[in-house]
């Protein structure tokens, strides 16, 4: 089957990509920006066609619940939001994390804190990121950087969830999800038939029951349970990274920079170059796991970093932590819903890092 | 001798009136003694086992002092988060429609952090059994008030009494959800007698029998009493129970499929 082209917004590219991956659920509550997820299924009225259950839960707290459900049960299930709904689902997301279930959410985030802005923003890493509810737990954490790549990543994120049984959340932001770009779509895949065999989907007599829970009251089994955790992030740390580099092989000064900011320093990089300074870009494509180790060895060749961000400086502690005192890094973003332009990154790498 | 082989004649297949049933593990139950949630148990697996719903059975066990009920059912369980567990069972039922499911939830759980899930669930008319141990206290915590707490009653958080002025009225959660078009089936029941055990069984068999034909909710509210909690013996607590409770919780049936 061929690939099908679509002008789309990417939150509606999410939406359509759900359907065509052959998800099983997705449970949501509207919030700007990223309402056209559930209207885009609505309207497909996917009931009648892959049979995917699309339902408009009463919260986002009971929405991010229901996706325990459906997941416990060995189902595609999904969910999307924006940040202050995010916060809202933490308490389930950190079950799910505890309950080691798989699943997709999408926050396209918007400024905050509280309730903010509708605008983009990238303030939601910290919580993305190092936890978000209680407890030793990681994300999957993918970053979009094009309409392109919300559709490609609702598939990645799905494999990756059910790989390592772990929740993936896709970090979009307001800009990304609203813009309209061509979007090559994959092929419908049939929804799955069968169930993983630790799904609770009635128990059959040949087998034992199946129980979903992240409780247990003995501290030295509930230790055991928490290395294990510790040992499934180090493989996704081994075996997950995934980063995009441009224009690295001869860069002096490096860019490090994800989704909607890694898309305007890709134009920095080149306005800084007609200017006779050797910048690059590293994209991380998973902010969980960080390209710790290639930053690590990119810092050994180029003389300076700049993190740029949509936040006050939240990435850039990882950068430091890659980095590890090798060269200079810097933080550079704007915040509040705007996004940074390509030229206040050159002037930002300029006063930061060059003459810094 | 005599006496013994005198009982060894009597332990014979057919002169068997009680046993454990099949579907209750060897767990040993963490509930004080005295408490209504044993008997709610055994009248759950007692159904699923008659019904034949082993292999179709999920329950959503809550957070509370059945927090462990998947520990005794041998089913398949989900754990919910508090209060969460009607959207829990909302999503496995529209995924599994041919499973039986339902949620066992305390009165913390259900009528205080769940309540937006409970009334919703209801509402949508979600196609599960929601049980509800109504004992009108928090009991796992240590006896602090619940949404059910009676007015006047004391617990660890309201010491001199329930002031309704001041802390609230208590909540028919039960009379909510049956004004709801969602519901199908409501009702108020115990377990304190074995009368009351026999009307909560054909209760939760009632209920099974609707979400096989997709009826909508069924709400099966069990008043039950707290020993530890209440401070007092088993007898006291169930007589207490029968003297206050039911008359703010009076059993019966508040809503019934029309004929």
């Amino acid at each position: 089957m061929e690939k099908e082209l679509r002008l789309m917004k990417g939150n509606e590219a999410v939406a359509e990509a759900a359907i065509r991956a052959g998800v099983d659920g997705y449970f949501g509550y509207p919030i700007t920006p990223q309402t056209e997820v559930i209207e885009y299924l609505m309207e497909a009225n996917t009931s009648q066609t892959t049979g995917m259950v699309v339902l408009q839960a009463e919260s986002e707290i009971a929405a991010i619940n229901m996706v325990y459900g459906g997941a416990a049960c060995g189902k595609k299930v999904m969910t999307s939001s924006s940040s202050p709904g995010i916060s809202l689902k933490q308490e389930g997301i950190s079950y799910i994390a505890g309950a080691e279930l798989p699943c997709l959410i999408v926050n396209v985030v918007r400024g905050g804190p509280g309730l903010g802005t509708i605008q983009p923003a990238q303030s939601d890493y910290f919580q993305s990121v190092k936890g978000g509810g209680h407890g030793d737990y990681h994300l999957i954490v993918l970053a979009p950087a094009s309409v392109q790549e919300m559709a490609d990543f609702v598939d990645l994120g799905f494999e990756l969830a059910f790989k390592y049984r772990n929740p993936v959340m896709m970090l979009s932001d307001g800009a990304i999800g609203q813009m309209m770009e061509k979007v090559w779509l994959s092929p419908q895949k049939e929804r799955s038939k069968t169930a993983p065999e630790w799904a609770t989907t009635g128990k059959p007599p040949t087998r034992e029951r199946n129980i979903i829970t992240s409780l247990d009251l003995d501290p030295n089994a509930h230790e055991i349970f928490n290395k294990k955790l510790v040992a499934k992030y180090d493989e996704i740390r081994e075996k997950e990274v995934r980063y995009e580099e441009f224009q690295c092989e001869d860069a002096e000064y490096l860019l490090v920079a994800y989704g909607t900011s890694a898309r305007v320093c890709q134009k920095s990089v080149q306005l800084a170059r007609q200017q006779g300074i050797k910048a690059g870009l590293l994209r991380p494509i998973t902010l969980f796991p960080f390209p710790t180790k290639r930053i690590n060895a990119l810092a050994g060749k180029v003389k300076g970093i700049l993190s740029v961000e949509m936040s006050a400086g939240q990435m850039v502690e990882d950068v430091l932590l890659a980095v590890n005192g090798k060269v200079p890094v810097r933080h550079f973003g704007r915040m509040g819903g705007i996004v940074t332009t390509p030229e206040e990154v050159v002037e930002n790498l300029k006063s930061k890092i060059i003459g810094g | 001798m005599a006496e013994v082989n005198g009982i060894k004649e009597i332990i014979r297949p057919e002169n068997l009136v009680y046993k454990k049933t099949k579907i209750m593990t060897d767990n040993i139950l963490s509930y004080c003694p005295g408490c209504g949630h044993g008997t709610a148990h055994r009248i759950l697996a007692e159904v699923i086992d008659e019904e034949g719903l082993q292999s179709e059975a999920i329950g959503v066990s809550p957070v509370g002092c059945s927090v462990f009920l998947y520990n005794y059912l041998d089913i398949d369980w989900q754990e919910a988060a508090h209060g969460r567990a009607p959207a829990v069972a909302t999503a496995i039922k529209r995924l599994l429609p041919e499973k039986f499911v339902f949620t066992y939830q305390g009165d913390g759980d259900l009528a205080a952090i769940g309540t937006a899930e409970t009334i919703h669930a209801c509402n949508r008319g979600e196609n599960i059994l929601i049980i509800f141990i109504n004992n009108g206290i928090y009991g796992m915590t240590g006896g602090q008030m619940a949404p059910t707490t009676l007015a006047g009653m004391k617990t660890s958080t309201s010491p001199y009494g329930r002031d309704v002025k001041t802390m609230g009225n208590p909540l028919k959660m039960t009379d909510i959800v049956a004004t709801l078009p969602g519901t199908y089936y409501v009702t108020r029941q115990s377990v304190h007698t074995p009368a009351n055990v026999r009307k909560t069984k054909k209760a939760i068999r009632k209920a099974v029998q609707y979400q096989k034909l997709d009826k909508g909710t069924c709400f099966v509210e069990i008043v039950s009493n707290c020993p530890s909690g209440w401070k007092m013996t088993p007898v006291q607590s169930n007589k207490w129970m029968e003297e206050n409770m039911f008359p703010f919780y009076p059993l019966g049936d508040l809503k019934i499929p029309e004929k």
